[in-house]
């Protein structure tokens, strides 16, 4: 144990923490939110993070910005910067409606249209692909004309009217998260891609004790209580967030009150995606670079920070990303990193065993409102 | 949809009858042949499982006869590995309900306390290792599961995560357990001679008998889990499973029998790492990524969880897709990932699905309930 490391820069430690830990927060709100609605992992939200990340990094090469460094000054910082945040949670907002309605709508057996052409046209592709080696024709030509009968047999076989067991859409779940990393990898290679730094990053901006502040550091930690605050105010005091409270607490109750399920589990997944979209870009801004399986390993921490607040429960989301990014760097101060990870599942586990639903409790399920 | 749509669609399904009136009466037939004939059959198909390794070059694979060389190695012993994983996650997943992401930590054990057993700090007689492996990981199964099996459905799939991950930097960290450089020289199953008659011989560079070796504990395995399936405590797991609520309030002692489920499937993954390591040689914290639990649970869910002919069917079709579509190199992951997609649609229920008895309602939320739908009313 290295307990003067920590407490020496205990500071430093909780800065850099709280910042790991609000992006933690962030993806944890999408986990949170499509659990207290579906009651579903939704396994592929990490890679609607790397979608994020990549949404971002894009959006600085359209603006003709190139890493490593390319700093900017005055309006067209903060414009550069809103710009890249915007692009990311779009991207991430459309991949999580597509991922909704492409693996999962079709599970609950109501027979969408949209899901029924998209899945044809993949199956169609993989077939092209994969059985006609030698190409005679365009992927893209034999998959379209493949696609239409496909379509025809896909709309029946989706009409079942029964929902698949919750073991299917997990798998389903990991099957999407695997085919996006998987395509990014092939899209963009396996190396990380830099994302161009656009401010100077001078080490103690200013002090808070001991920690030095950095400009990202910032931006990170207020970026993410802002979208956090306004995901808090979209639900509990809009329309569309009653909508999606009333689908967490009772599905069948809500339909009969006349509330469009599906487009609320649609709006579910937007802001969801939307979190872990704005995420990405703080994600990128703070470390740099993003590659295709990065996702990964952030969503198992994202997924224990709302399993550790209490998953469906919004406000446990920030209290269990937080908590849980300190914990990590307090561990890993500790222990000089090594055992960074099994001290964060650690107290997991020990908080689960005093407080079986987590910190806060699932709230979003069972809101009084 | 539209009328000529409808009329398509008609076609389409009279097609698909048709298709299924030649093979989907094969499960009834099967199940109307005496018992004698489907022992019979059985015991064939077995012994055909045995001698597989002696043809010539598998051209009566057809088209399915993937292009390598070696198939016993890379083809027969690593899917026998995965059918004797599937069968013991099956019990968890498949039979308790139970949501298990982490897996492969048992199948770490195993291999582990081979291992260190015999090449690291002991030189353990290798007989023994396979109870010695079995024991341990069913130690660790009780270890886990006692805190964490009171939680509800979901919490319990986080921890396991979280589980599989620990094993993994663990054996990273510690030096006792030979730290990120992994355990080499690990010594291969000795031969197994009996009546003056090699019957095993097991060789680095040829894996027959290490793939009759798993082909015999995977029968022994299917025939006890079976055994299990259909006894009380099996009862009791298919309780557990419909509703947990339920049972407990008709007198099942839910979370004791959760753990014995819980410590049987640690138990049988154990025996497969126990069998890999004596196969492999060398095993590092690398050989056991969180993406083999994903892809242990695949298998038991793409081949019918609950259902011993579809999970070992499963876990087949796991081993063999990516050795088939080997020619897509780097690419087949991702087309792996939207199999799994479309599979779902197809079969949500998985290939061979469990036959469910008698008219059943909903699942409450209750939660050990993975296989009942989501968000339904609790």
């Amino acid at each position: 144990m290295h307990f003067h490391t920590l407490y020496d820069q205990f500071w430093t430690y909780t800065v850099t923490g709280l910042t790991a830990g609000a992006i933690y927060a962030l993806v944890a709100l999408g986990y949170t939110l499509v659990y207290g609605v579906l009651r579903l992992i939704n396994f592929a939200h990490s890679e609607i993070f790397m979608i994020g990340t990549f949404g971002a990094t894009f959006a600085t090469r359209w603006l003709g910005l190139h890493p490593p460094t390319d700093p900017r000054h005055g309006l067209a910082l903060v414009g550069i910067l809103l710009f890249s945040a915007l692009i990311a949670m779009l991207c991430s907002g459309a991949a999580a409606v597509a991922l909704e309605r492409i693996a999962y709508r079709p599970l609950r057996g109501t027979g969408d249209i949209f899901g029924a052409v998209a899945l044809a046209f993949i199956t169609a592709w993989v077939i092209a692909y994969i059985v006609l080696p030698q190409r005679p024709l365009p992927d893209l030509i034999v998959a379209i004309a493949l696609a239409a009968p496909i379509t025809l047999w896909y709309r029946r076989l989706l009409a079942r009217g029964r929902q698949a067991t919750r073991l299917a859409f997990l798998i389903s779940a990991i099957g999407a998260s695997l085919a996006i990393s998987e395509g990014f990898a092939w899209w963009r290679g396996r190396n990380f891609e830099q994302y161009p730094r656009t401010f100077e990053r001078k080490q103690g901006l200013f002090h808070i004790f001991d920690a030095k502040i950095d400009a990202a550091q910032i931006i990170v930690i207020v970026g993410a209580i802002v979208m956090m605050f306004a995901l808090e105010v979209f639900v509990n005091r809009t329309r569309l967030g009653r909508g999606i409270r009333a689908v967490a607490q009772d599905q069948e109750t809500a339909r009969l009150m006349g509330v469009n399920v599906d487009n609320v589990i649609m709006i579910t997944f937007l802001l969801g995606g939307m979190m872990a979209g704005g995420a990405g870009f703080l994600f990128v801004l703070f470390y740099e670079n993003t590659k295709y399986n990065i996702g990964f390993i952030l969503g198992v921490k994202a997924f224990t920070s709302a399993v550790l607040g209490g998953i469906g429960n919004l406000r446990g989301a920030l209290l269990g990303g937080l908590s849980l990014g300190l914990i990590e760097n307090y561990g890993s101060a500790l222990t000089q990193t090594k055992w960074k990870d099994p001290i964060a599942f650690g107290v997991l586990l020990v908080v689960l065993m005093v407080r079986p639903t987590g910190l806060l409790g699932e709230k979003l399920a069972r809101a009084r409102a | 949809m539209s009328a000529w749509e409808d009329r398509l669609a008609e076609r389409a399904g009279g097609l698909t009858r048709q298709v299924r009136s030649r093979t989907g009466g094969l499960g009834d037939k099967w199940r109307g042949l005496p018992n004698e004939a489907r022992i019979g059959i059985g015991l064939l198909g077995v012994v055909l499982l045995y001698l597989l390794p002696y043809t010539a070059d598998y051209s009566f694979f057809g088209f399915l006869r993937p292009k390598n060389s070696d198939f016993v190695g890379v083809l027969f012993y690593p899917i026998a590995i995965y059918v004797l994983v599937a069968v013991g996650l099956n019990i968890v997943v498949g039979e308790t309900g139970l949501l298990d992401l982490g897996y492969v930590a048992f199948f770490a054990v195993g291999a582990y306390t081979t291992g260190i057993l015999t090449s690291l700090h002991a030189s353990v007689p290798w007989i023994l290792l396979l109870p010695i492996g079995l024991i341990v990981a069913l130690i660790a199964g009780v270890l886990l599961g006692t805190p964490t099996l009171r939680l509800r459905g979901d919490y319990l799939a986080i921890v396991t995560l979280g589980f599989g991950e620990m094993i993994r930097i663990t054996a990273n960290n510690v030096h006792w357990l030979g730290d990120a450089r992994g355990i080499s020289s690990i010594p291969k199953p000795p031969n197994i001679r009996l009546f003056g008659h090699t019957f095993l011989r097991f060789k680095r560079l040829d894996a027959t008998a290490d793939y009759r070796l798993a082909l015999t504990l995977i029968i022994i395995v299917v025939i006890a889990s079976r055994t299990l399936e259909r006894s009380r405590i099996g009862r009791y797991w298919t309780a557990i499973r419909e509703d947990e609520d339920a049972a407990e309030l008709m007198g099942v002692p839910t979370f004791q029998y959760k753990l014995w489920a819980f410590a049987t499937g640690a138990a049988l993954g154990g025996l497969s790492g126990v069998l890999y390591a004596g196969r492999v040689n060398f095993i590092s914290p690398d050989s056991f990524p969180l993406e083999l639990s994903i892809l242990f649970l695949a298998a038991v869910v793409l081949g019918g969880a609950g259902n011993l002919p579809g999970v070992i069917l499963g876990a087949v079709v796991v081993g063999y897709v990516p050795e088939r579509f080997r020619f897509l190199q780097e690419r087949r992951v991702m087309f792996f990932g939207i199999a799994l997609v479309l599979m779902m649609i197809f079969r949500p229920q998985g290939l061979l699905p469990r036959k469910v008895r008698g008219s059943r309602t909903y699942a409450g939320d209750g939660t050990a309930g993975s296989l009942s739908p989501p968000g339904a009313p609790t």
